[in-house]
């Protein structure tokens, strides 16, 4: 497969960038998206240009390093995955894809593709934990919690902070992140006593942290690559209530 | 903690916002269904609203609420679209909608400019019917009636001559699609804002929102156009 790729270059967090265009003549089918940038980036070297700088990790769809935006669509247009696990496959002969980073400005630009995530990490270290020290598991039974909120809560958690909501939101909120990380402890007993604060608290530090603000486009949903529903948003509104009237 | 200001958190925006939009859109079924009072003929309409002036304080305070609701509403909507460029100041190259479970659409994108251009229209309609001739500071004879000896203002002709004129006629005509595109996404979004959705229940409140939008959307849109072609 001939494939063109239009990548967004740019030297440094300050530099300007724009984007470069190149051709992988040679792309095989059941490649990954970014062993396509292996390939490319090994053919970039060989020519003397500087290589492509994208983040991955487990290249396992699990860890949600490798997050860029593909075609428009954050992690490309397969659903629930990240884009590690977008195969060459998808695409036909002579396609061109076009690769840009998460815009966002509290996703400041590292370098290329890599962009600064650590505005996430701000907003858990807010209030994004419980601060007893819990212990060992204990017995199942001496703390009861219902089926469906073990399981919502669960889902919450899934979440693996890949920052895709950011930047599908078309005005870059980071409510769907952050109110994963709130709804997961508010469905706990663990959680119970720190909700009131936690949800002031994360708040507060998105906010702070530059994102935008929601209005309802659930474009985050749909690109997440774990589902995690904005259900969660609306829980962490009725926790922002409570924690207002009480 | 600017949280605790629910003028300055995100999601205090989005509760007043939301509250207000409902609020708001509790406010434009009533009136809507007072502009229908015309297919009575105009006593009927114009009874109505000489039933609502002489409420006098009452009216003052739905008045003063309504106005507060829309300032609300407005400044919070146009604070969001403003933070929304300051969020994302590099728009993307290549930007599309993911489809699935978004609720991203032309109605969800355009609130700002649907908002701002009924904004404008509101200040408009105000001063060429609240504030038009016969209303308050406005008095003319031309536009007084007596009904069963009650001398009250004679707003069905008003409207009636606004109404004959295209300029009106369309123009109120357009706004009012405005206004079904913005509840289309509006209704459904408040509702998600004050944290009153589930998953199960969103596509059929969002059907249900849009549906509501354009009932609201025809009702006022059938005044206009009945008298503009003749049919009242």
């Amino acid at each position: 497969m001939n494939i063109k790729l239009k990548v967004w270059r740019q030297a440094g967090p300050k530099s300007k960038g724009q984007f470069e265009t190149y051709t992988v003549p040679e792309a095989n089918p059941h490649m990954s998206f970014l062993e396509l940038l292996d390939v490319l980036n090994e053919q970039l070297i060989k020519d003397g240009i500087a290589p492509i700088e994208f983040d991955n990790d487990c290249r396992e769809g699990i860890c949600g390093m490798c997050g860029v935006v593909v075609d428009g669509v954050a992690h490309g247009p397969q659903k629930r995955t990240a884009c590690c696990q977008l195969h060459m496959r998808h695409y036909r002969d002579g396609d061109t894809i076009v690769i840009e980073p998460w815009r966002a400005e509290a996703f400041p630009i590292v370098k290329d593709l890599v962009v600064d995530r650590s505005a996430f990490d701000r907003i858990v270290g807010a209030g994004g934990y419980v601060s007893v020290n819990a212990g060992a598991a204990q017995d199942a039974n001496s703390l009861p919690i219902p089926k469906q909120n073990a399981d919502l809560a669960m889902d919450y958690a899934s979440c693996i902070g890949c920052g895709a909501c950011v930047a599908a939101c078309p005005n870059a909120s980071a409510s769907l992140f952050t109110a994963a990380k709130i709804s997961q402890f508010a469905l706990l007993p663990q959680g119970a006593p720190e909700r009131k604060t936690r949800v002031m608290t994360m708040v507060d530090q998105m906010e702070a942290e530059g994102f935008g603000d929601c209005s309802n486009h659930a474009e985050c949903e749909a690109v997440c690559p774990k589902g995690i529903s904005i259900s969660s948003i609306a829980m962490m509104r009725r926790e922002y209530m409570k924690a207002m009237l009480g | 903690m600017t949280s605790r200001n629910p003028l300055r958190s995100p999601v205090g925006k989005k509760l007043i916002t939301g509250i207000t939009g409902l609020l708001l859109t509790g406010f434009v079924i009533v009136h809507m269904v007072g502009n229908l009072a015309m297919f009575s003929g105009s006593e009927a309409y114009n009874e109505y609203a000489h039933f609502l002036m002489s409420l006098g304080p009452v009216l003052y305070l739905f008045e003063f609420g309504l106005v507060a609701f829309f300032v609300f509403h407005i400044v919070n909507g146009i604070q969001i679209a403003i933070g929304k460029r300051r969020a994302r100041p590099v728009a993307y190259d290549t930007y599309k909608s993911a489809g699935g479970m978004s609720r991203q659409t032309s109605s969800s994108r355009s609130m700002i400019i649907t908002g701002v251009v009924m904004a404008v229209f509101l200040v408009l309609h105000i001063a060429s019917f609240k504030f038009g001739p016969g209303g308050p500071g406005n008095a003319d004879a031309a536009y007084m009636t007596s009904i069963d000896g009650v001398e009250m203002r004679d707003l069905a002709k008003l409207v009636e001559e606004k109404f004959s004129t295209p300029l009106y006629a369309f123009g109120y005509t357009a706004v009012m699609l405005l206004l079904v595109i913005h509840l289309r996404h509006g209704i459904w979004s408040a509702l998600q804002s004050l944290g009153a959705m589930r998953p199960s229940l969103t596509p059929a409140v969002y059907t249900i929102g849009s549906l509501i939008g354009v009932l609201i959307g025809l009702g006022f849109i059938a005044l206009p156009m009945a008298i503009y072609f003749n049919l009242l």
